[in-house]
């Protein structure tokens, strides 16, 4: 299956200029987020990291949305991630 | 011969360059702008100077970054160069002090963080290990945060031995005689007036600990609410906040040449943290805080800001210099040991860390 993972103009230079990575996975039934971003991780490992901290959770001030919902109001990483699904990385407006 | 000022902000680098003894300065920045930098230093033990900042990439997550070009070009791990390891349930919140060690130990760094951790690098600060013999101490659970966040702040390592002296807000002084595999609480003495014991074994708020020129045992400490010294490796602490208009502050910078010599900036506390009268000073001791002497030539009066605890740094030049940035974007720098400053730069974001080296 195949998600593409939109990016933020901040963050794509850690995608070698792209404002989008694109992920291949097994998993015909669907998969979660947290194996999404695991495998961002593998090929951008900043990106990634980025994204989320050491415990794996996602950082406070960036939402990820999985075709358009804030999976902070779903299920988390654990939300179900399936063919052609777009995942969205955006900064919460936060700072001063 | 250049002296180079690392002035880290809220909102960036800036590096400041005096070809003049340090009588003028020039300012080159931002550098890593929009990044917080609130640790800052520069390693001169390497062929070329290394630039180390400790950054937090605003939404995207703290970590370490160096440059061997004086900011020309910055470079950092794929993974983070400071990372709790797994099953420790922990994140990397912030980093609060980065500290090269000795010329004897030319690859080591150690570096403080929040939440209270110390990590010590073996590559030159590119990456970092865990002391474990600190995260695992029974106390860690009970140690609060302050204000500005629970971290370890303060990292002093002894170049004549394996001992290893932190501070933390809160926590207090611990130190490590064993290169940091075990740690016990020195903070008898030093008061906690915000704790319902006055003198509890740790738990204080110690915002700053330098060390003196004469060696390891003479210390002094900031805290929130008092200025200390110990004579005995912080066995014992004594009070050394009498002649100071106020015993609140944040940092204290000790001299590196001169036995006894010490600097601090008092604050009116505990919710105002400003300057006394609105006039920015800063005090000297000669006598190892016996006496103070306020020294304000070339500082301001209607100052409502305040000196954050790494924003106030020693040179090792003789007469040694001084340097303070303030939460309103100024930096003074003082080429004779505070007798009279100058301004290196003004209208900046918060000055959170300064360090002041000369270029080989």
């Amino acid at each position: 299956m195949s998600v593409q993972v939109l990016l933020p103009g901040a963050l794509a230079d850690l995608a070698g200029g792209a404002r989008h990575v694109d992920v291949e996975l097994d998993g015909a039934g669907g998969v979660t987020l947290q194996s999404v971003l695991d495998a961002v991780a593998v090929d951008h490992p900043r990106l990634a990291r980025r994204i989320r901290d050491e415990t794996g959770a996602v950082r406070r001030f960036v939402n990820v949305y999985v075709d358009g919902e804030d999976v902070r109001f779903d299920q988390g990483l654990a939300t179900v991630v399936r063919d052609g699904t777009v995942v969205q990385v955006l900064p919460s407006v936060a700072g001063g | 011969m250049t002296d180079l000022l690392a002035i880290g902000t809220r909102k960036g680098l800036w590096l400041a360059r005096s070809d003049d003894d340090r009588r003028t300065w020039s300012l080159d920045g931002p550098h890593l702008l929009g990044q917080e930098v609130a640790a800052v230093s520069v390693d001169t033990r390497r062929p070329a100077p290394r630039l180390l900042a400790g950054i937090q990439y605003g939404h995207w997550g703290p970590t370490v970054m160096w440059s061997d070009d004086l900011g020309g070009s910055w470079h950092e791990t794929d993974h983070g160069a400071i990372r709790f390891p797994e099953g420790s349930d922990a994140a990397l919140a912030r980093v609060w002090q980065l500290r090269p060690d000795t010329p004897d130990r030319p690859d080591v760094v150690w570096a403080g963080c929040e939440p209270h951790s110390l990590w010590r690098s073996t590559d030159g600060g590119c990456s970092f290990s865990l002391v474990s013999g600190l995260w695992d101490h029974p106390h860690r659970p009970t140690w609060e945060p302050g204000g500005g966040g629970g971290a370890v702040h303060t990292v002093l390592p002894d170049p004549a031995s394996s001992r290893v002296t932190v501070a933390m807000s809160t926590g207090g002084v611990y130190v490590s005689e064993d290169g940091g595999e075990s740690w016990a609480p020195r903070n008898r003495g030093i008061s906690a007036v915000f704790l319902p014991e006055p003198a509890p074994e740790y738990g204080q708020c110690v915002h700053k600990v330098a060390v003196d020129a004469s060696g390891p045992d003479r210390m002094y400490a900031q805290n929130h609410f008092g200025v200390f010294r110990t004579d005995d490796g912080g066995a014992n602490w004594t009070s050394i906040a009498g002649g100071l208009p106020a015993d609140f502050g944040f940092p204290v910078v000790a001299s590196p040449r001169t036995p006894g010599t010490a600097w601090v900036v008092p604050l009116v506390a505990d919710m105002h943290r400003v300057p006394p009268e609105g006039r920015l000073r800063v005090h000297r001791t000669r006598d190892a805080g016996e006496t103070w002497t306020e020294l304000g030539d070339g500082l301001p009066d209607g100052v409502w800001t305040a000196v954050v605890r790494d924003a106030f740094c020693a040179d090792e030049h003789d007469p040694t210099g001084i340097y303070l940035g303030t939460r309103d974007g100024c930096v003074y720098a003082s080429a004779d040991e505070g007798d009279a400053f100058t301004l290196v730069a003004d209208h900046l974001p918060d000055v959170l860390a300064v360090r002041a080296v000369r270029l080989p």
